[in-house]
């Protein structure tokens, strides 16, 4: 067991692609968790029964192992890239729907109730005033989804996606620790990279929560 | 049932036999009518769970009513869509509410975007708008937990005034502010009222503040039972029961005075040569009281302060004499203790009569 550093120019290429791949996966993921999770806590905000069966139905999902939610999706997607990211995307909702739940939760009672004493409709007043106080919270939970959904690609090895994860594979198979070494920094770069982003990102978006407090 | 009515004025907001029961079974308001004349402060007070917000929040429909008619300039609110009706109507209430993710000016512009005005005109009324609640251009770039509890609160009036609405709800406005500040603000709301002749419908439990504020007082019951609506003089000079008499408390009479300004009372020039002596500096504006080996403040007052005030003074000052001044702080007279007791029991003796 040797590592081998050449190895690493000698494939740049395919690092490259695999990385790009590895982020599309993620992203994608972590995109459509968003988008089924945003209309779904919102009904879970909004009628107190359906609360608590979306949050634990979202729970229920995360403790099916990850191999088993691919062999179950085999049937349906085969071994793709859907697969990979329908996978992943039922991981993100646990994080994403229990945080926008709990972003609209954490709307002050008083500025609802301006809202709507201002002549606001239901929709408008969702778009525009609740859904951007939600926004921390919100964002909290896509830096934690994105982070997850990044480590987690590379279980998709199994159904023959995983970008870096394929490196791990690689390396195991040759019994070459360079390939398996370089996966791992990747990935871990990528994650943090990504939340670097988010952050800023969560920054420009939200101006009102650093602006400092001043003197009159 | 009484129908509660004033002589001046269009009626803006009535209540006609309104009833609001909770699904818990409470009953908010029991039988509520009233009527709000066009261009006054009706001030709603009682001790919490009286109904008296309760009976805000059915005017702009934040709440409905079990049953009764509520009309705002003639029209049933029942009749009309709520979203758009909210829009006419202005509402402050406590702790401001505003929107802790739109900067001042944007709060200010709120309404007259709903009203689709466009950003730049719904701006320019909100610039103006901050200057009529007396505060700086630069304030309006803030976001609200940047400005003082005070200055919320006055953000908190211009975006209710925005769009100019001939109705203004506010649900203790003042009730999160210090004494100070909350004076300031009351000051300020007479004055923009005094410009701005607006139908007002202002509640809190601060009979004081109601006293200060209200052309005409509603005080409401646990149950919600509206017990007497007058105004303040004759609420203070003829309780209806006396539950209103203990509402407005001991210093009921008291209070009757401040009702009354000090202008039109006789005054008479300051003493010279006795044992105390009214100092004055240049521009004869007083600065003490002054005996040979001590000195004591003066509070000079002008006609537009209260009988109340010269009562307060008349006990504090060492001669008993209240010194008047003018405009421009420069003394115009005395008055005595005597006079001013005199013109107190007088001004009680009017109120009660009328």
């Amino acid at each position: 067991m040797t590592t081998d550093w050449s190895w690493i120019g000698d494939h740049t290429d395919d690092l490259t692609t695999l990385t790009f791949s590895h982020l599309q996966a993620a992203f994608s993921a972590v995109f459509f968790g968003l988008l089924i999770s945003l209309p779904l806590a919102v009904v879970a905000h909004r009628i107190r029964p359906l609360r608590g069966l979306l949050l634990g139905l979202s729970n229920v999902l995360f403790t099916i192992p990850s191999i088993a939610v691919f062999v179950l999706l085999l049937p349906v997607s085969g071994l793709t890239r859907t697969t990979t990211v329908i996978g992943l995307t039922i991981y993100t909702l646990v994080v994403l729907l229990r945080n926008t739940v709990e972003g609209l939760d954490s709307v002050p009672a008083k500025t609802k109730e301006a809202a709507k004493a201002m002549g606001t409709r239901p929709l408008r007043a969702l778009l525009t005033v609740e859904l951007p106080l939600a926004l921390p919270v919100i964002m909290a939970g896509v830096r934690i989804a994105t982070v997850m959904s990044i480590s987690l690609v590379s279980v998709a090895t199994y159904i023959g996606d995983g970008g870096l994860g394929q490196l791990f594979t690689d390396g195991f198979q040759r019994n070459f620790p360079t390939p398996v070494i370089v996966g791992v920094v990747l990935t871990l770069l990528l994650a943090l990279v990504a939340d670097a982003l988010l952050v800023a990102v969560q920054y420009v978006l939200t101006p009102w929560t650093h602006r400092k407090q001043r003197a009159a | 049932m009484t129908i509660y009515t004033s002589g001046k004025g269009h009626l803006m907001i009535q209540f006609d036999a309104v009833h609001k029961r909770f699904p818990n079974g409470t009953t908010a308001v029991h039988d509520l009518s009233l009527e709000m004349p066009e261009g006054g402060v009706t001030v709603l007070v009682g001790s919490s769970g009286c109904g008296k917000t309760t009976t805000l929040r059915m005017i702009n429909r934040m709440v409905d009513p079990t049953s009764g008619t509520i009309r705002v300039g003639g029209r049933d609110v029942l009749e009309q869509d709520a979203a758009e009706l909210r829009r006419s109507i202005g509402y402050v209430i406590q702790q401001s509410g505003l929107f802790p993710h739109r900067t001042v000016l944007d709060n200010i512009a709120t309404v007259p975007l709903l009203l689709g005005w466009g950003r730049r005109k719904a701006r320019a009324r909100a610039e103006e708008l901050l200057e009529t609640v007396g505060l700086t251009a630069e304030a309006g770039k803030r976001y609200p937990h940047q400005l003082s509890g005070g200055q919320q609160q006055r953000v908190g009036v211009a975006r209710a005034l925005a769009a100019d609405p001939p109705v203004l709800l506010m649900d203790e406005p003042f009730g999160a502010v210090d004494p100070v500040v909350r004076t300031q603000l009351q000051d300020e709301l007479l004055r923009l009222q005094k410009e701005l002749s607006k139908t007002i419908v202002f509640v809190t439990h601060d009979i004081d503040e109601a006293v200060r504020l209200g052309d005409r007082i509603a005080i409401f019951r646990t149950g919600g039972h509206l017990v007497q609506c007058a105004p303040p003089a004759e609420l203070l000079a003829h309780p209806a029961d006396d539950f209103v008499a203990d509402f407005l408390g001991a210093e009921r009479s008291l209070k009757l005075l401040s009702l009354t300004a000090l202008e039109g009372i006789p005054q008479a020039p300051a003493p010279e040569g006795g044992t105390w002596e009214l100092v004055l500096d240049g521009a004869r504006r007083p600065l003490h009281w002054r005996t040979e080996d001590t000195e004591l403040p003066v509070r000079p007052l002008s006609d537009a302060d209260s009988l109340l005030a010269a009562l307060n003074e008349s006990i504090a000052s060492p001669t008993g004499l209240v010194a008047r001044v003018d405009a421009d702080g420069a003394l115009t007279g005395v008055t005595s203790r005597d006079e001013i007791h005199a013109h107190a029991g007088l001004a009680h003796e009017e109120a009660r009569a009328a």
